[in-house]
C-alpha cells in the first residue's frame, strides 16, 4: 500500500518535470497526453488507497525521510493516508485528471501548451503534499506550493496589457459587467499571491504558536496534547490558523483575489479556483478539528463569517454578466457554506460538501471553458444566447451541474447543502440558517440566469465573427465522469459518513423527523422557485433587470462588487503606494543612500589625500613608521593599563 | 661592590637610548651609508636588551637570539653594501633622496 501512496504523490511531479523540459518549445501533443496519463495513474493509486482505507479502516502512515533534525526537534517528511486525506486525494486527482484532459482541448492553439501542463501538474503535486502531509510543516510547504502554482497559472497570459481604469461600469475592470476580470493577468496573479502572503503570515504564526507550546508539529502529537494548553493559547492558535484558511479560501476580507483570478485560463479556474486549492482552507479546519473543537467560540466566528460570505458573494453574482465571475462568486458562496458547517462542528458535512462541490463546480467551469472556446473568448453572457443548438452536450452538462449547484433534489449538491442547513437549524443558529436559506434561492436564480443567457434565447453574438461549435469529443468525454459524479456523489452519503467518522467527530443534525422534512421542503422550495423564476422571467421578457433597475444604486453596488475593490484601492493600495514612494524618495534616497555614499566617499577622499604620504622618500617613510610605532606603543600602554 | 648596583632597568635604559640614537640617525641622515650605520646601532641596542634580559632571567634564549641577530645583521650589511655599490655605479650618488621611484 505504501507504493500506492508514493505513486499517487509523485506521478504528478514526474509529469510536471518532464513537461518542464519542453517548456520553451512549441506545442507537443504528447506532453499533454503524458501528464494526463500520469495523473490518471495517480488517480488509480488514490482510488486503490480509498478502497483500502474504506475496507480496513486503517490509516497508512509513512515516514519518507527526516527533514529537520536539530536537538530534540524532529520534523520528518511524513505522509498519512487516512479517511480525510484519502477523500481529498481522490477528489483532487479525479478533478485534475479530467481537467488535464480537458486542457488538451482548451489550450490546443496556445503557444504555452507545454508550459501550461508543467504548471498544472506541479500544482497537483503541491496539493497532494498539502493533503497528505502528517505535520503542519509539510502542510505549509504544500500550501505555499499551490500558492506559487496558482500565481503562475493566473498570470499564464502575463503578456496581456493592463486595462485602463474607468468609471464606466461597462468598462471598469472592477465591475462585473465589463469584459475584464481584472486589470491584467499579471495584476490578478500578483494580487492573489500577495493577499495569500498576508494571510499566510497568520497561518505561520499559528504554526509557530503550536510549535512553541507543544514542541512538535506532528498532527497526532499536537491533537493529543492540545487540551493541555490554556484556552487563550488555543484561541490564538485557532484564530491564526483560520486567518491562513481565510486567505486560501478567499473569505472576507481576502475575497477579491478569487474573482480577479478568473483572468487565468478556464481549466485553471476549474481546478484551482473552484475545486481544489480554494478548499484547502476548509481542509485545514477539518484536519485540525481537534483544535477547533476545544474553542467553540472561534467556531461560531467561522460559521458567521461563512454565512456572511455565502450571501455576500451570492448577491454579487446576481447582476454580473462576466460568466466566469458568476461561477467564481458561486464558488465563494459555497465555500461560505462549507465554513458554516466546519464552524458549527459538523466537520464531515463540510468535507462532504467540499467533495460534491468540487465535482459540480469543476464541470461547470469546464463547460464555461467550452463556451468561451466556441465563442472566441467571449465572456459576457449577454453576448451569447441560443448556444444550446450548437453545443448540446455542453449545454446538457452545464445544466446538470447548475441543478446540482442549486440543490435540485437527488443531485450531489442537494444532499450536502441540505445537511448544512439542517445542522445550522439544529444548532439554533437561526440567523445563519435564514442567511443560507436565502442564499440557496439566490444560488438557484443566478445559476439559471447564466444557463438561460448562454444557452437559450436570441443569438446575441456577432455572426460574422463567431461560429459556435461543440468542442472535441474527448473533452466532453473528460467532463462526463465529473458530470456523473455531480449527479451521483450525494448518493454515497452513508458510506462517506461511515468512513470519515472514524476520525472526524460524529455529528448529526438532531432534528425531529417532521422538522427535518419541513426544512427540506422549504429549502427545495426556495431552490426550485429560484430556478423557476430564472426560467420563466427569461422566457417572458428575455432579460432580468429593466433599464430603470440598472440605474438603481443597489444594482450599481452589486455590479461594482460592493465597491470593495475601490475601497481596497483607496484605503490600502494608494496609501501604501504613497508610503512606498515616500520611503523611496525621502528615506531610502536621502538617508540610507546618503549614509552609504558618504562612507564610500569618505574612504575615497581619505585615500586621495593620503597619497601625499607616499612621497617615495625613504626617510619620510621611516618617519611615518616611527609615528606608527609610537601610536601602537601608546595604545599598548593605554589598553594594557585598562586591564 | 660598593653602593652602585647595575640593575636590569639600567641596561634597558641604555638599550633604549642607543635605539633612539639609531632611530634619530635613520630619520635624519640622507647618506645611505650612514643609514646602514644607524640600522646597525638600532640592532645592537636590541641585542643589549636581549642579552641583559637573558642574563637577569637566567634564560639563554635571549643571548641565542642576540647571536642570530648579529649573524643576520652581518649578512644583511653584506647584501646591502653590494646593492649600495651597484647604486653608486649607476647614479654616482648614495644620497637617499635619489631613491624616489616608489612615489605614490
Amino acid at each position: 500500500m505504501e507504493n500506492y501512496l508514493y505513486i499517487a504523490l509523485f506521478a504528478p511531479l514526474v509529469g510536471s518535470l518532464i513537461a518542464a523540459l519542453f517548456g520553451n518549445t512549441p506545442k507537443k501533443l504528447f506532453v499533454g497526453i503524458l501528464t494526463s496519463g500520469l495523473l490518471g495513474v495517480s488517480l488509480i493509486a488514490s482510488v486503490n488507497l480509498l478502497a483500502h482505507v474504506f475496507t480496513t479502516g486503517e490509516a497508512i502512515h509513512v515516514n519518507m525521510m527526516d527533514w529537520i533534525v536539530i536537538g530534540n526537534v524532529s520534523i520528518p517528511f511524513g505522509f498519512v493516508v487516512d479517511q480525510v486525506s484519502v477523500t481529498m486525494m481522490v477528489v483532487v486527482t479525479m478533478v485534475s485528471t479530467m481537467v488535464h484532459i480537458h486542457s488538451i482541448g482548451y489550450m490546443d492553439h496556445d503557444t504555452g501548451f507545454n508550459r501550461f501542463f508543467s504548471y498544472l501538474s506541479a500544482f497537483v503535486f503541491s496539493m497532494m503534499i498539502l493533503v497528505m502531509s502528517d505535520n503542519f510543516a509539510g502542510l505549509f510547504i504544500g500550501w505555499e506550493g499551490v500558492g506559487l502554482c496558482s500565481w503562475l497559472l493566473i498570470g499564464f497570459w502575463y503578456h496581456k496589457e493592463d486595462v485602463k481604469k474607468s468609471n464606466d461600469i461597462y468598462e471598469s475592470p472592477y465591475s462585473t459587467l465589463s469584459p475584464y476580470s481584472s486589470v491584467s493577468p499579471g495584476y490578478a496573479a500578483n494580487e492573489a499571491f500577495i493577499m495569500n502572503r498576508v494571510a499566510d503570515l497568520g497561518m505561520l504564526i499559528g504554526i509557530f504558536l503550536i510549535f512553541w507550546n507543544l514542541g512538535t508539529l506532528q498532527y497526532d502529537a499536537v491533537f493529543a496534547h492540545i487540551g493541555s494548553l490554556d484556552t487563550g493559547t488555543v484561541v490564538a492558535i485557532a484564530t491564526f490558523l483560520f486567518i491562513g484558511a481565510m486567505g486560501k479560501s478567499a473569505q472576507f476580507p481576502f475575497n477579491t483575489w478569487l474573482a480577479n483570478a478568473m483572468e487565468g485560463p478556464t481549466p485553471v479556474s476549474a481546478l484551482i479556483h473552484a475545486a481544489t486549492m480554494v478548499t484547502a482552507g476548509v481542509y485545514l479546519i477539518v484536519r485540525a478539528n481537534e483544535i477547533f473543537t476545544v474553542v467553540p467560540e472561534v467556531g461560531y466566528f467561522i460559521a458567521s463569517l461563512g454565512a456572511f460570505v455565502a450571501i455576500f458573494a451570492a448577491t454579487q453574482a446576481l447582476v454580473a454578466t462576466n460568466m466566469k465571475k458568476i461561477i467564481a462568486y458561486s464558488t465563494l458562496s459555497q465555500l461560505g457554506y462549507m465554513f458554516v458547517a466546519a464552524g458549527l462542528g459538523a466537520y464531515w458535512i463540510a468535507l462532504f460538501h467540499l467533495a460534491t462541490h468540487a465535482f459540480f463546480k469543476s464541470v461547470l467551469f469546464l463547460g464555461a471553458g467550452n463556451v468561451m472556446h466556441a465563442t472566441n473568448d467571449e465572456i459576457n453572457i449577454k453576448k451569447m444566447g441560443g448556444l444550446k443548438a450548437h453545443m448540446p452536450y455542453t449545454a446538457f452538462i452545464m445544466t446538470v451541474a447548475s441543478l446540482a449547484l442549486a440543490g435540485f433534489p437527488f443531485l450531489a449538491g442537494f444532499y450536502s447543502k441540505e445537511l448544512i442547513l439542517a445542522s445550522a437549524f439544529s444548532e439554533h443558529a437561526y440567523i445563519l440558517w435564514a442567511t443560507l436559506w436565502v442564499t440557496a434561492g439566490l444560488t438557484a436564480f443566478y445559476s439559471f440566469r447564466l444557463v438561460m443567457y448562454v444557452f437559450y434565447g436570441k443569438e446575441n453574438y456577432d455572426h460574422s465573427k463567431v461560429h459556435p461549435h461543440e468542442t472535441y469529443p474527448f473533452v466532453i468525454a473528460a467532463m462526463t465522469p465529473l458530470a456523473i459524479l455531480a449527479i451521483s456523489a450525494g448518493w454515497f452519503e452513508h458510506e462517506f459518513v461511515h468512513m470519515v467518522t472514524h476520525i472526524l467527530p460524529e455529528y448529526h443534525p438532531h432534528l425531529e423527523g417532521s422538522t427535518n422534512l419541513i426544512l427540506m421542503i422549504i429549502t427545495i422550495g426556495i431552490s426550485l422557485s429560484g430556478i423557476a423564476f430564472a426560467y420563466f422571467k427569461f422566457k417572458k421578457s428575455g432579460g432580468y433587470f429593466s433599464e430603470s433597475m440598472k440605474n438603481n444604486f443597489i444594482y450599481k453596488l452589486l455590479a461594482n462588487q460592493y465597491y470593495f475593490p475601490h475601497m481596497i484601492e483607496a484605503v490600502i493600495l494608494k496609501p501604501y503606494l504613497a508610503i512606498s514612494k515616500f520611503s523611496w524618495k525621502e528615506i531610502d534616497m536621502k538617508l540610507i543612500d546618503a549614509i552609504v555614499d558618504g562612507i564610500a566617499n569618505g574612504f575615497y577622499a581619505g585615500g586621495e589625500s593620503g597619497t601625499a604620504m607616499q612621497s617615495g622618500s625613504l626617510s619620510k617613510s621611516l618617519k611615518w613608521m616611527g609615528i606608527g610605532i609610537l601610536i601602537l606603543l601608546i595604545l599598548v600602554v593605554a589598553f594594557g593599563n585598562l586591564k | 661592590m660598593s653602593g652602585i648596583e647595575i640593575t636590569l632597568n639600567d641596561y634597558l635604559a641604555l638599550s633604549t637610548i642607543i635605539f633612539m640614537i639609531g632611530m634619530y640617525g635613520a630619520m635624519r641622515r640622507t647618506n645611505l651609508l650612514m643609514l646602514f650605520f644607524s640600522t646597525e646601532i638600532m640592532l645592537n641596542a636590541v641585542n643589549i636588551g636581549m642579552a641583559a634580559i637573558s642574563k637577569f632571567h637566567g634564560d639563554l634564549t635571549g643571548q641565542m637570539f642576540a647571536f642570530f641577530i648579529i649573524a643576520i645583521a652581518a649578512s644583511e650589511v653584506a647584501i646591502g653594501l653590494g646593492l649600495l655599490i651597484l647604486w653608486f655605479k649607476r647614479h654616482n650618488t648614495i644620497d637617499l633622496d635619489s631613491l624616489k621611484s616608489m612615489k605614490g
